[in-house]
């Protein structure tokens, strides 16, 4: 039987698209409409490889077991331990979210969301000096001038700027879709006239791209602006009115020198990190004189050298810009819920992500009580991963720790992390197979849906953990 | 040679990891390093020739890929993945959060083979 469902929230990036419609037939989601390539990738292929066994480690390799019995070995593990660590969390619901602090609180683990390897140093730059922020929907309608720095949404965010900034046709603001027809048709009758006058003089012809540099003078008014500031060329800098290649490692220079020119203040440089003054005289000329600006900003600022110091200078030179007109900064969250889990984490403990219940009561300090440090220095004696790959994504020093532990990992794939592991429990899919709620990269919360059924055996993670907090709970009523 | 490396998504990636991080199609979009065509000649090597990336905290070997995205010289791009981190360091500098951006490194020519998912998991697990 064919069933349409419409108003589905996207569970893969942090912008949440809540316009998915999805065919489905038989239970299986055939196609995905209004998704991007990598929502299109995970409604249409997430049955495809999907893990729907429970292991435990005998003897070395992981054997099948039954879901109960997955839970039990995992309630043990985490009941002996003495400094347990509990990460993931941002690729599943919040009510998943509350159950796991609920359980980092019982054991005294420590809990930290994979913030800490992306925005960890914005959340830090932002308790310093706060955040001038708004949510996309004013973007979408009042933003005259849009800047990304250190971000490229066309790879990760790829609907972001057709739904909420450059792309999109806003109240008060038009898309900048044919300027940018307009140009790639210029671009690419030029490269003709180019490969023919190299053949006719028989000699190789200067066929680099010409800059995106345009001047942005004589742009209709009511026509937004788009300025990408990026190590490398991307293919959201090819978008740009503007592109600005910083130097790697030179966000920090840049944003102190635009903060000075902000300010009127004179440079007695000509360049800084391999971009010229007169350059960033005229982007502090577009931001000054812009109606709403809004500066997106990426991991090319928090994980580059200056880290949380680079997030820092960005949000200083919004505030100075609000001096001068009304300017905005928001962060391009990654996952399609660690804005929740960001959330959820300060509801329940007062703190974002790194949180250490080992003392009784919750502590943070980001660099002591966040996962990369604890399995960095192999203080963790037993470690939970929920929805998250971090054998993928940390660095091989601090994975080669998490071997050495007693590992549990629940997912819906049998990831890399789950391969290395010693109990395996499947969880259904958060937004396809398990309802709850998500925060959107700019705090609004959203619904997921379930709108197929998981394959028996799969339960939610919240299910799952709420299982395993029971059966901890069990256990030490009985020690005592 | 020396270079910086810089680790970032790209689309391939954030959609074959959707899939299978154990598919041929993912190792194709992470196993890679973009370089800048300079860089590729300085080295004597082409388009889809095998590179080693060494730097203080490891080794690892890629396929190299010619990038106009990369227009200066000097730099090079591995996509997010366990590739990356094989070279990445786990020093955060009291704020949690590694150097994933603009780490020195050795690349050269290699007639090493790129390593697959299994062969990397092996490696964590056995040290």
């Amino acid at each position: 039987m064919k069933r349409i469902v419409s108003k589905v929230v996207c569970p893969v990036c942090g912008c949440c698209c809540d316009d998915i419609e999805l065919v489905i037939e038989d239970g299986v989601i055939v196609e995905a409409r209004n998704a991007c390539a990598m929502g299109a990738a995970k409604f249409e292929n997430y049955n495809l490889h999907r893990n729907v066994n429970a292991y435990i480690r005998k003897n070395g390799r992981l054997v099948k077991a039954s879901v109960d019995e997955a839970i039990r070995r995992s309630a043990e593990i985490l009941a002996d331990a003495s400094y347990p660590i509990l990460y993931g969390w941002s690729s599943t619901s919040c009510e998943a979210i509350k159950v796991g602090l609920e359980l980092a609180d019982e054991i005294g683990g420590v809990i930290d969301n994979t913030s800490t390897v992306c925005h960890g140093p914005s959340i830090l730059a932002m308790q310093d000096v706060g955040l001038v922020g708004a949510t996309l929907g004013q973007f979408r309608h009042r933003a005259d001038l849009i800047i990304y720095w250190g971000s490229n949404p066309w790879s990760s965010h790829p609907r972001h700027m057709e739904r909420y900034t450059a792309l999109s046709e806003g109240r008060f603001q038009r898309s900048i879709w044919r300027r940018i027809i307009v140009r790639v048709k210029a671009e690419s009758l030029r490269k003709s006239l180019m490969r023919v006058a190299s053949l006719l003089l028989h000699r190789r012809t200067s066929m680099m791209l010409s800059e995106a540099e345009k001047s942005l003078e004589g742009l209709p008014s009511d026509e937004r602006r788009l300025i990408v500031v990026d190590v490398r060329r991307t293919r959201t800098a090819d978008l740009a009115d503007y592109f600005i290649q910083v130097k790697p490692g030179g966000d920090y220079e840049v944003l102190q020198a635009l903060r000075a020119i902000i300010r009127d203040e004179e440079l007695d440089v000509n360049e800084v990190s391999g971009v010229p003054v007169e350059v960033l005289e005229k982007v502090a000329d577009e931001m000054i004189n812009c109606r709403l600006g809004v500066l997106f900003f990426g991991l090319g600022l928090t994980m580059s050298r200056g880290k949380l110091r680079n997030v820092e200078a960005a949000i200083k030179m919004v505030q100075d810009l609000n001096e001068r007109t009304k300017f905005l900064i928001l962060p391009m969250r990654g996952h399609f819920n660690v804005t929740g889990a960001n959330t959820v984490f300060t509801w329940q403990t007062g703190y974002p992500y790194a949180v250490d219940f080992s003392h009784g009561y919750p502590r943070y300090n980001p660099g002591e009580t966040s996962a990369i440090d604890i399995l960095r220095r192999g203080d963790a004696d037993a470690a939970l991963i929920v929805a998250s790959d971090p054998v993928s994504n940390f660095p091989r020093e601090a994975v080669r720790n998490l071997a050495d532990i007693p590992l549990i990992v629940i997912d819906p794939h049998l990831s890399p992390t789950a391969m290395i592991a010693d109990v395996v429990i499947p969880s259904a899919f958060a937004g396809i197979e398990a309802d709850g709620t998500v925060y959107r990269m700019d705090h609004v919360p959203l619904p997921l849906k379930k709108v197929v059924d998981p394959p028996a055996g799969c339960l939610s993670d919240e299910e799952i953990l709420r299982r395993i907090l029971s059966e901890i709970r069990r256990l030490r009523k009985g020690a005592d | 040679m020396k270079i910086l490396i810089l680790t970032g998504r790209t689309i391939d990636q954030g959609c074959r990891k959707e899939i299978s991080k154990a598919s041929r199609e993912y190792v194709e979009a992470v196993a890679i390093c973009e370089m800048n065509g300079e860089d590729m000649k300085r080295l004597g090597i082409k388009d889809g020739d095998n590179v080693k990336v060494t730097t203080r905290f490891g080794s690892v070997v890629l396929i190299a890929k010619r990038s106009k995205r990369m227009r200066s010289p000097g730099i090079a791009f591995i996509p997010y993945g366990l590739w990356a981190n094989q070279v990445m360091g786990s020093e955060t500098d009291g704020t949690g959060m590694p150097l994933l951006k603009g780490v020195p490194a050795e690349i050269e020519p290699t007639e090493g083979h790129v390593s697959t998912t299994e062969d990397l998991v092996k490696s964590v697990m056995h040290g």
